[in-house]
């Protein structure tokens, strides 16, 4: 093996070492200081909860993974739609940015009690929170992609006679698809943390749930069994994600890897 | 017959903005090449947006092809200084963006694909770019890259060629290859060409009428025929009738920046 595919299989299997140095890490500092469980669970004993409740939590975790996609399926749309509408028109731009910011704000758990009341607990409330929570993102990487369209390009289609719809389908969108998809990874991070909140505090199913009744009876190990789960869908969802991404924006970093 | 007809234009940007252009009038003649030189913010590219109509004059008419000009003109040609490729295409692509807009293309740009992009290719061949048709962007030098541009503003056989600057970003060599190969367009199917440019040199090489602008607010000063016979060889450059005028227009510039300072 030469020096550069040493070098490269490092790289690779960087993250990989990390984590697993850190768990060994961890473990060492629970068993060295003796630690109780029921304030700093080792990972050893997260793993023996996964163990014993892998049924539930794969259950849990399912309808934590469904109200995410779900809320973050409606982000994308209806973020894509009002991001073209902020984009393209200068007018919009200024009446809808100030309340955009300012809706973005509040803290979308003080907003769930909201939803509580309108739809009940459960599902919706955490599809819609991780809707609420990661359509921002969408609508601002949107809007900023359209509006830095060069106005030479402009130029170049409205003498050619290009209506404004044509503007937007043939050069407007397509360069602004690095932006969106950029903000997908964003917004799926999120939206995790929206049908988290949610389950949290309204709702008898769910990640969040679990991890609440489980904290309720000092059960630690499950409770960090469950933000371990969340995290590693967070990961895994950030990587498809990622994926279509370079899929489909290859021509904006020129087809080579990452930059730099 | 004028193609493009400019009468008494005066124009300012905002509603009391200083002139960009005053009182222009000028008459640009079917398949004439004509060139506007003079020194930087001199309002050459403010001319350019009179013509396509991207803009409305503050007073005075544009008229083009006899029609006044009010609103985006269609099918006009344009290439800038950046060559504004745009990279999710390839350069077949790019060049067949016209095709997909203009009126009277695009209603079968779908069913004469295969057409179009034989004129395209065909195009391509003419400039020099065989072989790179598949060939994105990015992945052309910047004279192939601005050669793509011009295609791109010829594709769609324009009445009317508006060049801003389009040779300004590249090496003096690659610059006199390309004036041949607009030369070379030019001289095998005539049509109607603006060129704006601040190169004395560019101009009197490739153009029939040269007018020279001053600045500050943009007046026409001087036009110049050149009268030097065609086709010309770039070794036309080097001659004693060549550098006359360049020096004749020269003066002109030397005198605009005088009497500013």
């Amino acid at each position: 093996m030469t020096r550069a595919q040493r070098k490269r299989l490092l790289i690779k299997a960087s993250p990989w070492l990390l984590l697993v140095s850190l768990t060994l890490l961890w473990e060492l500092v629970c068993f060295a200081f003796t630690i109780p469980t029921y304030l700093f669970p080792a990972p050893s004993d997260i793993w023996a909860a996964w163990l014993q409740y892998r049924g539930p939590i794969m259950q849990h975790a399912l309808q934590t993974l469904f109200t995410t996609v779900a809320g973050f399926a409606l982000a994308v749309v209806f973020g894509l739609l009002l991001g073209i509408l902020v984009g393209s028109s200068p007018i919009i731009y200024k009446a809808l940015y100030p309340l955009l910011v300012g809706f973005n704000s509040i803290p979308k758990v003080a907003f769930v009690p909201v939803l509580v009341v309108w739809f009940g607990i459960g599902t919706v409330p955490a599809i819609l929170t991780a809707f609420l929570i990661s359509f921002f993102p969408v609508v601002v990487n949107m809007a900023t992609g359209l509006a830095t369209l060069e106005p030479e390009l402009q130029d170049v289609l409205r003498s050619l006679g290009a209506s404004k719809l044509d503007i937007l389908k043939k050069v407007a969108l397509p360069r602004s698809m690095p932006y969106f998809f950029a903000s997908l990874k964003v917004a799926i991070t999120l939206a995790f943390v929206g049908s988290v909140i949610s389950e949290t505090v309204a709702s008898n199913l769910g990640i969040g749930y679990l991890m609440m009744s489980a904290s309720s009876t000092m059960n630690m190990g499950l409770v960090f069994a469950g933000l371990v789960v969340i995290g590693i869908m967070g990961v895994a969802m950030y990587e498809v994600f990622a994926l279509v991404e370079r899929r489909m924006t290859r021509w904006a970093t020129r087809g080579s890897e990452i930059a730099f | 017959m004028d193609l493009v007809h400019f009468e008494n234009v005066s124009m300012r940007y905002g509603d009391d903005g200083p002139l960009a252009i005053e009182d222009v009038s000028l008459r640009v003649k079917q398949n004439e090449f004509v060139a506007v030189v003079g020194p930087s913010g001199c309002g050459k590219s403010t001319l350019m947006k009179l013509v396509t109509g991207l803009a409305p004059p503050s007073e005075g008419q544009v008229y083009l092809g006899g029609n006044q000009v009010n609103g985006p003109q269609e099918g006009v040609g344009m290439a800038f200084q950046a060559s504004n490729l745009l990279p999710w295409r390839t350069t077949l692509e790019n060049i067949l963006l016209p095709m997909e807009i203009v009126k009277k293309y695009r209603h079968r740009f779908r069913k004469d694909k295969a057409e179009f992009e034989e004129m395209g290719r065909a195009l391509l061949k003419r400039v020099g770019l065989a072989g790179n048709e598949d060939k994105f962007p990015w992945e052309l030098s910047g004279g192939m890259q601005q050669r793509a541009s011009i295609c791109r503003a010829l594709i769609h056989k324009p009445s009317l060629l508006m060049l801003d600057e389009p040779f300004g970003a590249l090496d003096a060599f690659t610059r006199e290859e390309l004036w041949c190969m607009v030369r070379d367009l030019w001289q095998e199917q005539p049509f109607t060409v603006v060129l704006v440019t601040h190169d004395l040199r560019e101009a009197v090489f490739l153009a029939d009428t040269v007018y020279v602008m001053s600045k500050g607010p943009g007046r026409i000063l001087a036009s110049k025929t050149v009268d030097l016979p065609r086709p010309r060889d770039i070794a036309v450059t080097y001659t004693d009738k060549f550098a006359e005028l360049v020096f004749e227009l020269r003066d002109h510039i030397g005198r605009i920046r005088e009497t500013r300072s």
